[in-house]
């Protein structure tokens, strides 16, 4: 029987002259992890099994109804050993990924220092403010179960959590994201410039940019743009900077911004973008964040945002019930709350004209496909590179 | 520079916020964390078994009975062989050293963070 659906070997990442040096050993862990997330992909489809053969039938018999709500359903999954085995071996690999990444990381902690503050020496495109901490949603939770998050350094210029975050993107998505991990940035630079030819910008933002990866795509499709990626984070901006001068980019700015009090002028940015951004802040920041999207950005300007994709009213009970397992068991908890919020009353709640407002589907751009990799590929509750986008042009 | 970081310790950090357990007995998803962790080691080195016999194979260089009867021809060789075991065995028993860090940081739940950060 010929093996389907495997992912690329891990040495079909791309490196770069910050990238970690891995081992042997330490490649061959992240391919077993890969392999492992595929095969969960395949066990999830056992919990909506369990729930439709076991879970729901035996609830009915002992209540002689239907589940009223999402918690209710969620204390009855609990019990099932099905969705025990399951969730116990995600958050399992998940915890092995970090693990893995930090050991190797951390290996070289000094290494990575240098390399990245030998690159960084001397550049007027690395601006740090010490004056600007990482807001209080970020301080409350390790989001997806990486101790420490985007901002701690273990020491003076660590840049450890970075590399672990560049390395390990990789192995979490099995490939998906391309070689450079940045499937998501190359999917809306594509779209912005295929679909909108009278676009062209001349300054992008890209807020909560982390190391760049999906910022790159931005700069390398407007060469000619002035493109500023921000972040509170100061391990992703030096690591961020470092990975963008090592590729050879020259119009990339990284600052060490909080998106909430953005230090820019009124209306000074052609498109302001996030990727992966909004559902890892907070109830009230989200508001505050789109406000000053709002205001920096030029009329007939353009802010996209790459999310996860919206609860519909066609979604079943058990699907946004299953949908909100990463939010609390993954460590990403403001995923769950920002389903509440609808995307549209967001922006128009701060500023932007409701007839503006667009929603479409991207999905990532994956350089290694070569059409092996998504056979037979079963839907895994969210986790699949296609996202919803929302967004609006000022007007 | 010298490296400042503990990398063995700090790689099986606890992340914050109070682990989930999802078996009925906490103890079962212990021992199946190890499991699955000495699983994946099982596999490492699977991989550079397959890798040295195929370069080994192509060069014609070793026979199996010289690997076999192999023993560290130096105290550096010693050394480096146990410093493995000793990182081997502290990412074995992660979810032990992670039910330590919570026994003496306790944490709150995702809920709980999760309703903080709405008012953030």
């Amino acid at each position: 029987m010929a093996a389907k659906n495997l992912p690329p070997t891990y040495d079909k990442i791309a490196k770069h002259a910050v990238f970690p040096e891995m081992t042997h050993d330490e490649k061959a862990r992240y391919n077993f992890i890969a392999n492992l997330n595929k095969h969960l992909a395949h066990v999830s489809q056992g919990n909506a099994l369990a729930f439709e053969n076991e879970v729901k039938p035996a609830f009915k018999n002992e209540h002689g109804r239907d589940f009223n709500s999402k918690d209710e359903l969620g204390d009855a999954m609990a019990k099932n050993l099905h969705y025990q085995s399951w969730s116990a071996l995600r958050r399992c690999t998940m915890e092995m990924r970090q693990q893995a990444g930090r050991s190797l990381t951390y290996r070289q902690a000094a290494e990575l220092k240098e390399k990245v503050d030998a690159l960084n020496a001397g550049k007027d495109t690395l601006i740090l403010n010490d004056d600007v901490s990482p807001p209080p949603y970020l301080q409350a939770v390790d989001n997806h179960l990486m101790p420490g998050s985007y901002h701690t350094e273990l020491f003076e210029g660590d840049v450890c959590n970075a590399a672990n975050y560049d390395g390990g993107l990789f192995v979490t998505t099995a490939g998906l994201l391309g070689r450079y991990s940045d499937g998501g940035g190359q999917a809306i630079a594509q779209w912005v410039k295929n679909e909108n030819s009278h676009f062209q910008p001349k300054r992008i933002l890209d807020i909560g940019c982390g190391m760049g990866h999906n910022t790159l795509p931005i700069a390398k499709l407007f060469p000619d743009a002035e493109v500023i990626g921000i972040d509170t984070g100061k391990p992703m901006l030096r690591y961020g900077h470092a990975r963008a001068v090592a590729l050879g980019y020259d119009n990339v700015k990284f600052m060490q911004v909080e998106a909430s009090e953005m230090p820019f002028e009124d209306e000074s940015f052609d498109w302001i973008q996030t990727t992966m951004f909004l559902h890892e802040t907070g109830g009230k920041s989200i508001y505050n964040i789109m406000r000053e999207i709002y205001r920096c950005l030029k009329p007939g300007g353009l802010t996209m945002h790459i999310e996860q994709p919206q609860y519909t009213d066609d979604m079943s009970m058990y699907e946004q019930w299953i949908r909100d397992w990463d939010a609390y068991n993954n460590s990403e908890p403001y995923w769950s709350k920002m389903h509440d919020i609808d995307p549209k009353d967001l922006m128009a709640d701060c500023g932007f004209n409701p007839a503006e407002f667009m929603q479409i589907g991207v999905k990532a751009i994956n350089d290694l496909d070569d059409g092996t990799q998504k056979s037979d590929e079963p839907e895994d509750h969210g986790r699949s590179p296609i996202w919803n986008v929302f967004g609006a042009w000022k007007k | 520079m010298e490296n400042p970081i503990d990398y063995i310790g700090i790689a099986g950090n606890k992340p914050k916020g109070k682990r989930p357990y999802f078996f009925d007995d906490p103890a079962v998803e212990r021992v199946l964390n190890i499991t699955m962790a000495v699983g994946m080691e099982l596999a490492v080195a699977r991989e550079r078994i397959d890798t040295l016999e195929r370069l080994l194979e192509e060069k014609g260089i070793l026979s199996r009975e010289e690997i076999t009867n192999y023993v560290p021809t130096s105290k550096d060789i010693e050394s480096q062989r146990q410093q493995w075991h000793s990182e081997y065995i502290s990412r074995i028993l992660r979810i032990v050293q992670q039910s330590m860090e919570e026994v003496k940081n306790p944490d709150k739940t995702l809920q709980e963070i999760a309703d903080d950060i709405n008012q953030m």
